[in-house]
């Protein structure tokens, strides 16, 4: 009784905190495969009421709803990319927490590989040019 | 009366910083000032360290006596509460905690005053100078906008206490240890500068004897920041409710990247020391390192991100560390380009040696730092720019640190292996040969045992094993000469261990983090009294909950019976707490921990007369703190190698 009036002053104040717990009993899949899936998909959507945590992550009650439509759907025959496709244009880009591909996101995906070249041409420079030089 | 003494103490601790700061700038104009000005920020330093200690003590004083009319107090304590907490709940909010950052900052920088001697005075004098700079910002920070000792009056009878998931021993150790990573970092930072001040001067000695200087402090900022994102980590584990111990979370990554950076700082200071190269990389880091220590602070101390740590959310006090951010890396890296043209020119460098090997973990260790940092910050600024709301999570993380892991760790038990200058891979190749093939062997046979995995996991799992296997390799080198006196412990030398242990341990971290996730299992149930739950080969038994009172708290405690495997008949006891006077509740997990494994058993909420339960096994998830113990282990036999030789 407690937890739940504590749980309803959380949802009050807006944001849904810890502790954290996942699943629900009889909420898992009864096929191993879509089950593996639905978990791995499940870590990948972001609970929007919650302090970054994962729908798989999280207890709050839309977390739930949407491990729910993720298996429904998945059951239903569903690829993992509509999945995405639905939970994006329900809530927006901001529940992946892993960004599309896209123009927008582009700098985030390029980045490590820019810097790493760019780590590697400079390392490089410095060898070649040095090895020119005597040693001191 | 003791709190406005405490207030005053810190008022004259932010004048002598100041003087710390300016006055033996004024002497070092001239080249006779340079003993002048030494004794003076000797001085300075030792005195702030004793004022902000008695400000300190002050206000820890008020936390004991639970004195309310203190508004920090109020707000983070109450009465009822263990003592420890009431020790801890001084640094548990906002303005302690930034109290205990200068205390550390003033500790530094009496510690570097005591142990400088054989420093060059100009070269020291500068670096008090920086300590006294950084120490007046955070100060004028601590005075103006978050005053400890603000009073409230009417005094209130109680507090609101300490916000109950942070009563917990590891978390009252948690910020102390990071603090001292983080300001631990100011003074690779001040040697920098003062290395920049004096560049280009007729010194006592070769111009990269600063990196010499530098490293045991770099060392012992690294250590603190290891042990305290491990134990943030284990606390995360234990008490967030399922096992988790890294979320990516933006206050996570913010203490990740000081540590990235300080690491390959550690790495290239040594190079720059030991081969009068990567010198200007390595100032450059060392700036950089400690820039990320500031933007820590700033990211979680101003709101800019919502989580735990960020309590007491101030736009005016985000202002404030973003105007110290700025003012000192922005006057940092003007100082890096006016003076590094002053700076003698790098020397050689072979692609094949140990500097080469050091170079390229500086690069991979690079694009790891600034991989959190875009990652950490990119969302914001997307935000910012109105381009739209993204989330970055532990999924892009995980996407791109694990193809970095794995080149990484290939590469990395070859650099103590070779040596300086030119190394020669063809001694190595039996070595390397050996090491490989028992490394995909174990893989392999990681596969007949647990079945298929991805490439991905199992490329990374190689590259862990070889990791343990090369530092295994690395330490029986280094031990051969002394085989005759093996027995003598306490006498072998300290740097046949430091290597090793950390390289080892950052494998075993590895492995631990594999197998924890790749191999968890978990059960849900609603179980009644007397119902039997299987898990990873192990039988439980539902046997029960009461409810018990605990001093500030009251709990339902479930009990459940191992009926088999090696713990039968003992007990785990997962509780459900509410506290009362904070009017929130946490749920502690029971765990059996075993180097193998843990039993991971949490009780839920009722659904129709029955009580949830969540039981987790976690595989071999005790390497990961196990692993950051031994990294940390590692620094402790550089430091002492380093503490021996004498600075």
């Amino acid at each position: 009784m407690i937890g739940r009036l504590l749980s309803l002053a959380f949802l009050l104040a807006g944001l849904w905190v810890l502790p954290a717990q996942a699943l629900d009993p009889g909420e898992a899949l009864s096929n191993p495969a879509l089950e593996t899936r639905a978990r791995a998909l499940s870590q990948e959507l972001r609970c929007l009421v919650c302090q970054n945590q994962s729908i798989d992550d999280s207890d709050a009650p839309l977390a739930r709803d949407l491990r729910q439509m993720v298996r429904t759907r998945l059951s239903a025959g569903d690829s993992d990319a509509q999945i995405r496709a639905a939970v994006v244009e329900r809530y927006g880009e901001f529940a992946l927490f892993r960004p599309r591909l896209a123009s927008h996101t582009a700098p985030l995906w390029a980045m490590p590989i820019i810097i790493l070249l760019l780590g590697g041409f400079f390392g490089f420079r410095l060898m070649r040019q040095k090895t020119s030089t005597p040693p001191q | 009366m003791i709190a406005e003494l405490g207030h005053f103490i810190l008022v004259l601790a932010l004048v002598v910083a100041l003087a710390q700061a300016f006055v033996p700038l004024a002497f070092l104009r001239h080249e006779t000032g340079n003993a002048t000005a030494l004794s003076f920020a000797t001085r300075a330093s030792y005195l702030q360290v004793l004022l902000i200690g008695a400000s300190f003590a002050a206000l820890t004083y008020a936390f004991v006596r639970s004195d309310f009319s203190l508004m920090v107090v109020f707000a983070n304590s109450h009465a009822a509460k263990p003592m420890i907490y009431k020790i801890a709940g001084v640094w548990g909010n906002h303005e302690g905690s930034m109290l205990l950052w200068t205390l550390i900052l003033a500790a530094y920088g009496a510690a570097f005053a005591l142990t400088s001697k054989r420093l060059p005075a100009r070269f020291s004098s500068f670096v008090m100078v920086t300590q006294g700079l950084l120490g007046s910002a955070f100060l004028s920070f601590l005075l103006f906008t978050s005053n400890p000792f603000a009073r409230l009056l009417p005094a209130p009878f109680a507090g609101q206490g300490l916000t109950p998931i942070l009563q917990d021993p590891a978390l009252a150790a948690h910020p102390p240890l990071l603090y001292a990573g983080y300001v631990g970092f100011s003074m690779s930072f001040a040697f920098a500068i003062a290395a920049l001040a004096t560049a280009g001067e007729p010194h006592e000695g070769r111009d990269n004897n600063w990196a010499r200087w530098m490293r045991p402090w770099i060392l012992t900022a690294w250590i603190f920041l290891t042990l305290g994102i491990a134990l943030g980590s284990y606390w995360a584990y234990y008490e967030l409710g399922w096992g988790g111990f890294w979320f990516w979370d933006p206050v996570e990554n913010a203490s990740l990247m000081p540590w990235l950076a300080g690491t390959a700082l550690l790495h290239s200071a040594l190079v720059a020391e030991t081969r009068d190269t990567l010198k200007r990389w390595t100032l450059l880091l060392a700036i950089v390192t400690f820039a990320l220590s500031l933007s820590g602070t700033f990211l979680v101390r101003s709101g800019v991100l919502t989580s735990v740590h960020a309590f007491a959310n101030d736009p005016e006090r985000g202002v404030y560390i973003l105007a110290i951010l700025v003012g000192f890396t922005a006057g940092a890296l003007a100082l890096y380009a006016y003076r590094l043209p002053k700076l003698a020119p790098d020397g050689a460098f072979q692609p094949v040696s140990r500097e080469g090997l050091l170079l390229a973990n500086n690069i991979f260790l690079a694009t790891a730092t600034v991989t959190v940092f875009v990652g950490t910050i990119y969302p914001l600024v997307l935000d910012g720019l109105g381009m739209g709301k993204i989330s970055v999570g532990a999924p892009y993380f995980n996407a791109v640190f694990a193809p970095l892991a794995v080149p990484f760790a290939i590469l990395l038990p070859l650099g103590p292996l070779l040596t300086w200058r030119q190394g020669h891979l063809a001694p190595l190749r039996v070595y390397v040969a050996m090491g490989a093939a028992a490394a995909l062997l174990l893989t392999v046979s990681l596969v007949l045992l647990r079945g298929p995995h991805s490439i991905m996991v199992l490329a990374l799992f190689a590259a862990s094993f070889w990791l343990v296997l090369g530092a295994g390799l690395d330490l029986y080198r280094k031990l051969f000469p002394h085989r005759a006196k093996l027995w003598r412990f306490w006498s072998l030398p300290s740097t046949a261990f430091s290597a090793p242990l950390a390289h080892g341990g950052l494998g075993v971290l590895m492995l631990g983090i594999l197998a924890a996730t790749q191999w968890r299992e978990e059960v849900v149930v609603a179980a009644s009294p007397g119902q039997e739950i299987d898990i990873a080969s192990i039988t439980l038994r539902y046997d029960g909950l009461r409810e018990i009172e605990g001093p500030n708290y009251r709990a339902e405690q479930a009990r459940l019976s191992y009926l088999t495997g090696a713990h039968a008949g003992s007990y785990l006891f997962p509780e459900r707490r509410f506290y009362e006077a904070e009017r929130s509740q946490t749920t502690e997990a029971a765990i059996t921990t075993d180097l193998t494994g843990h039993l991971y058993a949490v009780v839920g909420e009722t659904a129709n007369d029955k009580r949830v339960l969540r039981i987790w096994y976690h595989p071999y998830v005790a390497f990961i703190w196990l692993g950051a113990l031994l990294m940390a282990a590692g620094g402790g036999f550089g430091l002492r190698t380093r503490l021996r030789r004498g600075a």
